[in-house]
């Protein structure tokens, strides 16, 4: 019996008659699958991503969102296929891909500053073995001055908010310059003041041709913070402009028969359009 | 040299060298253990490599320190793989797999002391369990003039140089990958994601805590060395909150411990009047050790229970004080010049610690006036409690306008959300302005009209 449930079977096709994978692409993800003891997680995913976009990744729990972006950056050994940036595999072009990790998944307990997390972000490019600068933590500095964190650069990071912390954390991937950067879930739980906070980096570094691609959970802001969408459910279901995206009858393929969700995903996307016209 | 010189050198010196490097090797390495939360690690590894210790000493019929590294290095091996298998096959869970490998080691360990003993090669499950640090001994020349020559270093006791050794080793290691270990400890994928392998980092890490821990065994004993490894970081941990000197700390308490756990051992009894009573060094270096950290516990200045009661303490009497600030200007509002008895005070707020030593604290900061009995408030007291009691408001208003509460449920709220400070002022609220609160009654502005 084949381990694939019925709706992510698809008819093999001729992989030559793929895309060519243009060198320009931030990122391209050919045919990569990934499972965990033999189920798997993500199946055949197909991706191109177009510089100097603000791209979400949505989809329900489990879709494999997390794990999509894991296996981008080398952190989940993918059963098949193969991910590439700037048409170069991820090892050769580590300190241009910056990544901020979901809040929870560090010990904020540790005994560090806020600024000793944000200069983790030079890290890659001080090399082993070195220690870190004092033009390393000026540019550490630097990046959390672009939150609105300077002023609490001293503080125990267990003392912060976690609003805060976020911003640390996006602080953190600033200090590395990077020109493509993963997000996982970075507006989750955070405050008002944090969310203006992020978003406005996130325009800003768009405005820098950077490359941002954020793990979201929430539909009703995607069309208002992104500019395209990837519709994930272990398989990619639709990707592209969020306008073009966003339909109910893809939406119904994402989520399934959720309907208040697709309801106020549409009603959201109506907004935008409005407010863009 | 004088004689008591000479014999402080020969007896005690190696053997309080060797338990403080001993401790010393463990402490800097705990602490990655203690930060990275497997501190039971470091327990499953000092049990596992007990039988390859023997092993190794049986095989080699010596104390010769290159078998006993090897055997360790296998049996901690073996002990990963039986880890690791019993996951995967037997699916259970981290801890348990971990729990029932490293006791059964351990176990295999104890049955191979006894069979050796029953050889008699010169080897028993106390000097492995317990530490021999009286056992290590030192005679170098008496004379100062013979002292400074390579023969005396040569006599320099087999245990303290491999300690030596054990310490450089993990210095260097610590000193060559500070900010490596940092990173991997504190976020594991990220430092991944970036070119520093953290499962490469963890691997490195427990070797060379096996290693610290097969060095230090000789000297503090296979079970003790669990004490020096997490002790004195977790000791640290408490009077910390940075990296650096979170390190640092735990070397200064591991020396501590040594040196201090040697001289209670070898002359606490005698001063004490216990003639012939001998105390095993390990044991009282462990002692030494969690007295410390239950001092710590309590005394620490910033994660101390003191401490923390303390700060409560000085909450209870600053809301106390707020109380008696928005009691007076209420007063005021609905009888102005009517200065409030104190007795009614103490009704109206219960005749509490606090509410005393607040009042005291409002007299003496010149906020309120005391005069024959009654209470009133002063010019500066009087702008205080404007703040709470516009703050107060403010918080109903806003509980009512914005969650929709019933006006007679939000008093109780208010009344805590008053205390919160920001930047030693009152927060408010982001409701509009200058208008009644659900209650009818004016909310204060910031700065007092009419002047």
């Amino acid at each position: 019996m084949s381990p694939i449930p019925a709706h992510t079977r698809s008819t093999p096709r001729d992989l030559s008659a793929r895309p060519e994978h243009s060198p320009d692409s931030p990122l391209s993800i050919h045919a990569l699958t990934v499972a965990y003891q033999r189920k798997p997680v993500l199946w055949d995913v197909e991706f191109e991503a177009t510089a100097s976009r603000l791209i979400a990744i949505v989809g329900p729990n489990g879709a494999g969102k997390s794990t999509l972006i894991k296996a981008c950056l080398g952190l989940i050994a993918p059963a098949a296929g193969r991910v590439e940036f700037w048409g170069e595999p991820y090892r050769r072009v580590r300190t241009r891909v910056g990544y901020v990790p979901q809040r929870e998944s560090v010990d904020w307990d540790f005994p560090v500053s806020a600024l000793d997390v944000a200069a983790m972000g030079r890290y890659a490019r001080i090399g082993w073995c070195r220690p870190v600068t004092r033009a390393h933590k000026r540019a550490a500095l630097d990046a959390l001055d672009r939150v609105g964190m300077a002023d609490l650069s001293k503080r125990q990071i267990s003392q912060l908010s976690g609003g805060q912390q976020q911003r640390v954390f996006l602080a953190r991937a600033l200090a590395q310059e990077a020109d493509l950067y993963f997000m996982d879930e970075p507006f989750a739980g955070v405050d008002a003041a944090t969310e203006r906070a992020i978003i406005d980096v996130l325009r800003t570094l768009r405005s820098q041709g950077k490359t941002v691609i954020c793990v979201h959970h929430d539909l009703q802001t995607v069309p208002e913070y992104f500019d395209e969408a990837m519709l994930l459910n272990m398989r990619v279901v639709a990707t592209g402009a969020v306008e073009d995206v966003f339909t109910r009858e893809n939406l119904v393929a994402t989520y399934g028969g959720r309907l208040t969700l697709l309801d106020e995903a549409s009603e959201a996307l109506a907004r935008a359009a409005r407010g863009g016209a | 040299m004088s004689p008591g010189m000479a014999t402080f050198m020969a007896l005690d010196l190696p053997a309080m060298l060797a338990g403080t490097l001993a401790a010393l090797a463990c402490a800097l390495l705990g602490n990655f253990l203690v930060l990275r939360r497997q501190s039971l690690m470091g327990d499953a590894i000092s049990h596992a490599v007990l039988p390859g210790i023997v092993l190794g000493f049986l095989i080699a019929g010596s104390r010769a320190t290159l078998p006993i590294f090897l055997g360790a290095g296998a049996s901690a091996l073996v002990t990963v793989l039986m880890i690791s298998a019993l996951r995967r096959v037997a699916r259970v869970e981290a801890g348990a797999a971990m729990g029932v490998s490293f006791s059964i080691m351990f176990a295999l360990g104890v049955l191979l002391i006894e069979q050796a003993a029953a050889r008699h090669v010169d080897l028993d499950a106390e000097c492995v369990l317990y530490g021999q640090l009286e056992y290590v001994n030192w005679y170098p020349p008496t004379d100062w003039g013979e002292f400074w020559t390579l023969a005396t270093l040569r006599d320099v006791p087999r245990q303290v140089v491999v300690l030596l050794g054990a310490v450089g080793v993990v210095g260097l290691f610590i000193a060559l990958f500070f900010k490596e270990l940092r990173i991997t400890t504190f976020d594991p994928a990220h430092a991944s994601a970036i070119g520093i392998n953290s499962g490469f980092m963890g691997v490195v890490l427990m070797t060379l805590v096996a290693g610290a821990t097969v060095a230090a065994f000789e000297a503090v004993g296979s079970i003790l060395v669990i004490a020096m490894l997490i002790t004195p970081p977790a000791t640290a941990r408490l009077l910390t909150d940075r990296y650096v000197t979170q390190i640092l700390l735990s070397a200064a308490i591991a020396v501590l411990i040594g040196v201090g756990g040697y001289l209670a051992g070898a002359f606490g009894p005698s001063l004490l009047g216990l003639e012939g009573v001998s105390l095993n060094i390990a044991g009282t270096m462990t002692v030494l050790a969690v007295l410390m950290l239950v001092l710590t516990i309590f005394l620490s200045p910033t994660h101390g229970v003191l401490a923390r009661a303390r700060r409560r303490g000085r909450l209870a009497v600053q809301i106390a004080r707020d109380d008696i600030l928005a009691l007076l200007y209420r007063l005021e509002e609905v009888r102005p010049d009517h200065a409030m008895l104190e007795a009614k005070l103490s009704q109206a707020m219960g005749q509490t610690r606090q509410t005393r030593g607040a009042l005291r604290e409002l007299i003496a900061l010149g906020l309120v006036q005391r005069e024959g009995g009654t209470l009133a408030l002063r010019h500066a007291g009087r702008a205080h409690a404007r703040g709470i009691v516009r703050s107060h408001r403010l918080w109903e208003t806003w509980l009512v306008e914005e969650l929709g509460l019933r006006a007679d449920h939000v008093h109780q709220t208010a009344e805590r959300l008053e205390h919160l400070r920001e930047g030693g002022r009152p927060i408010e609220p982001d409701v509009p302005d200058g208008g009644l609160d659900p209650h009818q009654r004016p909310i204060p502005d910031r700065h007092e009209q009419g002047h």
